[in-house]
């Protein structure tokens, strides 16, 4: 006889309401509308005597720019695809097999996702471009030639996304499966459906959902995909982003750069529209079942046979290119050493960088411990008044915290160079800028590990609390407060994280005395020389670590968390 | 002593609670007893304070709680999904209502294991909630309960979730703790068993109205109208009509208890009342049988009327197909009136098994 009302739900007032929002909206005012609109108006001074716009569309409708925008949305088809075909074996291994490691490799399996872009391309590069070991052992078989050499093709960007992009697949569609339960397939089979006609008829309208949602997530990914692309790709492999990145950077046409990145944040706005509606139709079934157990274990030589192949290539394809990393890393000259983190330290040198590579670790650390700050103060402040308001206010700012994360980081990075680089804001010298583009990327995460947390709590236990003798005050502190404090240490890890290997934005803004672990990443990567691309090796191998002991730790938090609630 | 005058609650269009005007003793064990949807939840928050009536009111001896909030009450109230707080151990969700009384941490662990004791759970403080039992679930929220000594106590279907064998043991267990603690007590259930088993005091609830009220050996022996009785679980109910102490009913002849008066009215027929006589007058075909181990519940075709319910303990034991011929004894013969009340007009008969005590609550 629950009549599911929610009595003892804090409310948050008025006033206290327009308190809290208020600096999480001036903030996003500031630094996100006034960019995005200063890109706008840039867009259109490039007009020429027909019309403001007419410079916008020349720009669109140049043969440069359509060709640009059939290899992203191309590029971005393939990746999808790919991904889910990949990684639909381990969804069905990880939802209906118990073995030995399999929470931990589970957890793995996210480690490339949350990985920096830099690390990736790194990686990749590393795998499969000129210097790659395979082409060292096929050297020793006496195999003439480089035998990998795929630095610069189609294949290199889609491997990386398909690494990349594996778990979402993984957990979005392993989730719904391991919900699903087994006993609908055996009625079919008993039925008399053979096994395939059962997971067709039964299982895969199931999952049909899911598969979708994580295509549309993958897609989106791969559409705004830069770092990748950046460093894997040639001129000839370029997506919006990296196309908006080089008419600023190598042209120096501002104009254009604005009509592109326009074009950039109108595709982006689309494909979130259809992803919203793709949403709206897909109701992804729950509570089939109850999260009971539903897996077996390797037990018969069938499925020994399956999940041995499955989780084989899945450690083929996710700790490969990262144990290529690492040990080319350590590469140097014939033999293996620490020539290369050694040379992180030295300034100048042959590379002739203006400070040595390893300040940028003590750079991105700090820079990351500002956005923290940074993003959990605003972050649990608007978490605040989504979480405890109801109607349009909350709702309202709700949206507009997504919108940070549904705009490219090319795109912010660009709007800042053009809005923030002259009074009444200028900040293009002050150390807050790469934290406060971060904090724009970094800012959903926290409401998002948080919002959904304190909703979960059970009236319930607000009521159970009350009766036991809590005044409303100590109900929030007793019950909600560790709900929070525990979101925030999840949204400030996320933040951390997020920091660490933002590339796109910072690219644009990060002074050049002053340069985060993966700008300088970049920078190695651009010279020439066999210790250079070893210490970017390096100094990848450490933001690799870095990336992956944050996450771990969320990881943690978020377990005990989730078991929790 | 908790009094509730009239109170009344709404969510929306539907009336949950209908004007319940209701007292509890101090020390008393009330059992509210209804079928799902007839507001015995919504009763207990109201007087919890967790949802205010829209109409009426709740006074504790003299004091109307009207402005009193949840936490200032000072009752207790175990609920049916437990609620216990995931993030805290066995023993922080016990202490949580000492702690919020402002108790020092050494008088909250006595009182902690003192409770823990009482509900079998004693050396079970450090284990996670998560990871207890149902039972063992059941048992912590009695005890966190309990744990502050209540004024009252409120429970709201405690045994739901638990199987068969932990519900017919825990009621007793329970009904020892509660009469220990010296506290007035509400236990909300939908099962009769239950419900009469423990009681000093048992009302029904229909539709958010009080229909029975009465101690449970005389709702049993006279339930209120046939709505009551059927719920109650008897099933053999009919109108009849009487005569010089014999009722016709569509199974036959009937005989009475002494003094009722000659006309129509309404009858329950005890299923174990029937005796089996060559020359009874209710005559019928053994369709069903069911074996409850020391007896049979059997259902006999009579001739056009609905099948009759029979409880039989005799030898040799019916099979299905056999012609029974029975008598019923008058004492298994519980008369009520012939019009049926509706929910919403008080019944007479509602009326004159209105306990005295109630009545005197009245100004």
């Amino acid at each position: 006889m629950d009549r599911g009302v929610d009595g003892h739900r804090p409310a948050l007032s008025g006033r206290g309401a327009l308190l809290l929002g208020a600096p999480p909206l001036l903030f996003l005012l500031l630094f996100f509308a006034y960019p995005v609109a200063s890109i706008v108006g840039l867009g259109l001074s490039g007009g020429t005597d027909r019309g403001a716009a007419a410079g916008v569309l020349d720009t669109w409708l140049d043969a440069r720019t359509v060709e640009v925008l059939r290899f992203t949305l191309w590029q971005a088809a393939l990746s999808t695809v790919l991904t889910v075909l990949a990684a639909l074996p381990g969804a069905y291994v990880f939802a209906r097999f118990r073995f030995r490691g399999r929470r931990l490799l589970r957890a793995a399996t996210t480690v490339p996702f949350v990985l920096p872009t830099v690390v990736v391309a790194s990686a990749f590069l590393a795998l499969l471009g000129p210097r790659s070991p395979l082409n060292d052992m096929a050297a020793l078989l006496g195999v003439p030639g480089p035998i990998v050499r795929l630095e610069g093709s189609l294949w290199a960007i889609l491997l990386a996304h398909v690494f990349y992009l594996y778990a979402v697949v993984l957990r979005l569609v392993g989730g719904v499966w391991s919900n699903l339960d087994p006993g609908t397939e055996e009625a079919a089979r008993v039925l008399g459906a053979t096994r395939w006609m059962a997971f067709r008829q039964v299982t895969l309208p199931l999952l049909w959902p899911a598969i979708a949602s994580a295509a549309a997530i993958a897609f989106l990914f791969t559409f705004t995909s830069f770092g990748v692309i950046l460093l894997l790709g040639t001129p000839g492999t370029a997506t919006l982003e990296v196309e908006i990145y080089r008419t600023t950077a190598l042209l120096l046409d501002l104009p254009v750069a604005a009509a592109l990145a326009l074009l950039q944040m109108g595709s982006v706005l689309l494909l979130l529209l259809l992803y919203g509606r793709l949403q709206d139709r897909l109701t992804i079934e729950r509570g089939l079942r109850p999260p009971a157990d539903v897996t077996r274990p390797v037990s018969d030589r069938r499925s020994r046979l399956v999940a041995g192949a499955t989780l084989g290539s899945m450690g083929l394809l996710l700790a490969l290119p990262l144990l290529v990393l690492v040990e080319r890393s350590f590469a140097s000259g014939d033999g293996h050493g620490l020539e290369a983190y050694a040379a992180l330290f030295q300034a100048g040198g042959r590379a002739g960088a203006f400070v040595a590579p390893a300040e940028a670790i003590g750079n991105s650390l700090l820079f990351a411990g500002a956005t923290v700050i940074l993003a959990s103060l605003l972050g649990l402040m608007s978490a605040a008044v989504v979480a405890y308001r109801r109607g349009w206010s909350s709702r309202g700012l709700d949206a507009l915290l997504m919108l940070p994360l549904g705009t490219s980081a090319v795109t912010l990075g660009f709007g800042f160079i053009v809005a923030l680089d002259q009074p009444p804001l200028d900040l293009r010298t002050s150390p807050l800028l790469i934290p406060i583009a971060h904090t724009l990327v970094a800012m959903p995460f926290v409401v998002r590990a948080t919002v959904p947390l304190i909703r979960a709590i059970q009236p319930r236990l607000r009521e159970a609390a009350a009766v036991l003798g809590a005044s409303p005050r100590r109900t929030w502190l007793e019950v909600d407060g560790p709900v929070i404090a525990r979101a925030a240490l999840v949204g400030g890890g996320f933040a951390f994280a997020v920091s660490l290997g933002e590339f796109g934005a910072t690219l644009f803004i990060a002074r050049p005395d002053v340069p985060t672990v993966p700008i300088a990443i970049f920078r190695l990567l651009g010279q020439p020389g066999t210790l250079n691309f070893a210490q970017a090796m390096a100094m990848s191998t450490i933001l690799m670590v870095l990336t992956a002991a944050a996450v771990l730790l969320i990881e943690r938090w978020r377990g005990e968390a989730a078991t929790a609630f | 002593m908790l009094t509730l005058d009239t109170v009344s609650l709404r969510y929306g269009e539907t009336q949950v609670l209908d004007a319940i005007d209701l007292a509890v003793a101090d020390g008393e064990l009330l059992t509210v007893l209804g079928p799902s949807g007839s507001g015995k939840s919504s009763l207990l928050r109201v007087i919890a304070g967790l949802a205010p009536p829209d109409r009426g009111a709740v006074h504790w001896d003299e004091r109307d709680l009207a402005r009193v909030p949840v936490h200032e009450r000072g009752f207790g109230l175990m609920f049916q999904d437990f609620a216990l707080f995931p993030h805290r151990d066995v023993h922080e969700n016990v202490a949580f209502g000492l702690r919020m009384q402002g108790l020092g941490a050494g008088r909250i662990a006595a009182r902690v294991a003192e409770v823990l004791e009482l509900v079998g759970m004693s050396g079970m403080g450090k284990r996670a909630v998560s990871r207890l039992s149902g039972g063992e679930q059941q048992r912590v929220a009695l005890a966190r309960a309990i744990a502050p000594s209540p004024r009252l106590l409120m429970l709201d279907e405690p045994l739901g979730s638990l199987d068969r064998a932990l519900r017919e043991r825990l009621p007793l267990q329970l009904r020892d703790i509660v009469r220990a603690m010296g506290a007035s007590a509400i236990y909300v259930t939908h099962d009769q068993e239950e419900a009469l088993g423990i009681a000093d005091r048992t009302i029904v609830l229909r539709d958010g109205r009080i229909v029975a009220d009465a101690a449970p050996a005389r709702l049993w022996a006279q339930p209120p109208d046939e709505w009551v009785a059927r719920f109650l679980g008897f099933r053999n109910v009919t109108l009849a009509s009487v005569r010089d102490g014999r009722a016709e009913t569509p199974w036959g002849t009937v005989p009475l208890p002494a003094g009722v008066p000659d006309g129509e009215c309404r009858l329950v027929l005890r299923p174990t009342a029937f005796v089996p006589d060559p020359d009874g007058t209710i005559r019928g075909l053994v369709t069903a049988r069911l074996f409850r181990g020391d007896h049979l519940r059997l259902e006999l075709a009579v001739r056009t009327a609905s099948p009759l319910d029979v409880e039989a303990r005799w030898d040799p034991l019916p099979s299905p197909g056999d012609q029974l011929a029975l008598r019923i004894e008058p004492e298994g013969v519980i008369v009520l009136p012939a019009v049926e009340s509706a929910p919403g007009t008080p019944s007479s008969a509602e009326a004159d098994h209105r306990p005295p005590y109630r009545a005197n609550l009245r100004p």
